[in-house]
């Protein structure tokens, strides 16, 4: 396997963009954790660091490996599929779980009579 | 042939999946990919108790997925904006509540991929009462909006995809 010092500037210079894009995308996806309010807001932060973070670096991953090897290396394609297929029924479960918590709490404080604001 | 190969289009995509694993096209791997692809559908078909997914019309299937990759972009820019720049106090996240035709459990198990993909919207659950998905939304701005996306721009799609034309009329 080849360096990336060998690859002809043409080739580095989408793949460095696509690195940087993906990274960026991904720390905002972070940061939207650290900024959001509450538990409903925050699951739509990590949404846009598994598609279009995880997108980008997988693209510049195709594309650094298929160029340096010169042969085609597209098994990212399924990483991507298995990331889509599963990411969402995590985020269904974790939605859920949040929902039913609620509700819980909800109804223990409707039980017990304490009349706290609910959220 | 139907008994040994329920479903082709799984069995090709499985043979697909195992050439692409081990990124070569070597005699070999075809016919390792092959038994694969005849093997695992046979063996999980006990798993499966609505039986494997018919494509009626695969062409609208791809112009879906081209659709909603499109979208999934549109949105991941839309959420990064929100999250950079807006105060968190500001984002009108809302459940709201969309109500369904759909009713072949594949074309919801893909509706629900696809919302949940797609950055700012999560689906929460299917209320059985009347058939209406629970919707969690980012940041809301019209809750008519989305209930007409949703159910022409994904639900009607989806519906021609998986859905007898003859069952749809039944429906409605």
């Amino acid at each position: 396997m080849t360096g990336a010092e060998s690859l002809s500037w043409w080739a580095a210079v989408p793949i460095a963009l696509l690195l940087v894009l993906g990274g960026l995308v991904t720390v905002i996806g972070a940061l939207g954790l650290v900024r959001l309010q509450d538990f409903y807001q925050r699951i739509h932060g990590p949404a846009i660091a598994i598609t279009l973070g995880a997108g980008c670096i997988l693209l510049a991953s195709m594309l650094y490996f298929t160029l340096s090897q010169s042969r085609l290396v597209i098994h990212e394609v399924l990483i991507s599929l298995f990331v889509l297929m599963t990411a969402p029924v995590v985020a269904m479960l974790i939605m859920r779980a949040g929902v039913y918590r609620d509700l819980r709490n909800r109804s223990e404080r409707a039980g017990t009579g304490d009349t706290s604001a609910p959220d | 042939m139907k008994r040994w190969l329920p479903s082709p289009a799984l069995s090709v995509s499985l043979m697909l999946m195992w050439l692409m694993l081990n990124g070569s096209v070597e005699p070999a791997h075809w016919l390792l990919g092959g038994v694969l692809g005849i093997v695992a559908p046979l063996l999980s078909r006990p798993l499966q108790p609505h039986g494997y997914a018919v494509l009626r019309k695969p062409m609208a299937l791809v112009r879906l997925l081209c659709f909603s990759a499109i979208e999934i972009v549109r949105s991941c820019i839309n959420v990064s904006q929100i999250i950079l720049m807006r105060r968190a106090v500001r984002v009108n996240s809302q459940f709201i509540r969309v109500p369904l035709d759909l009713r072949s459990p594949h074309g919801l198990a893909l509706l629900s991929c696809l919302i949940n993909t797609t950055p700012g919207t999560v689906w929460v659950d299917l209320l059985p009462a009347k058939h209406e998905l629970l919707l969690h939304v980012f940041d809301l701005h019209s809750e008519a909006w989305w209930v007409e996306t949703i159910k022409t721009r994904y639900e009607r799609p989806i519906m021609e995809v998986f859905e007898h034309p003859v069952s749809r009329g039944e429906l409605s």
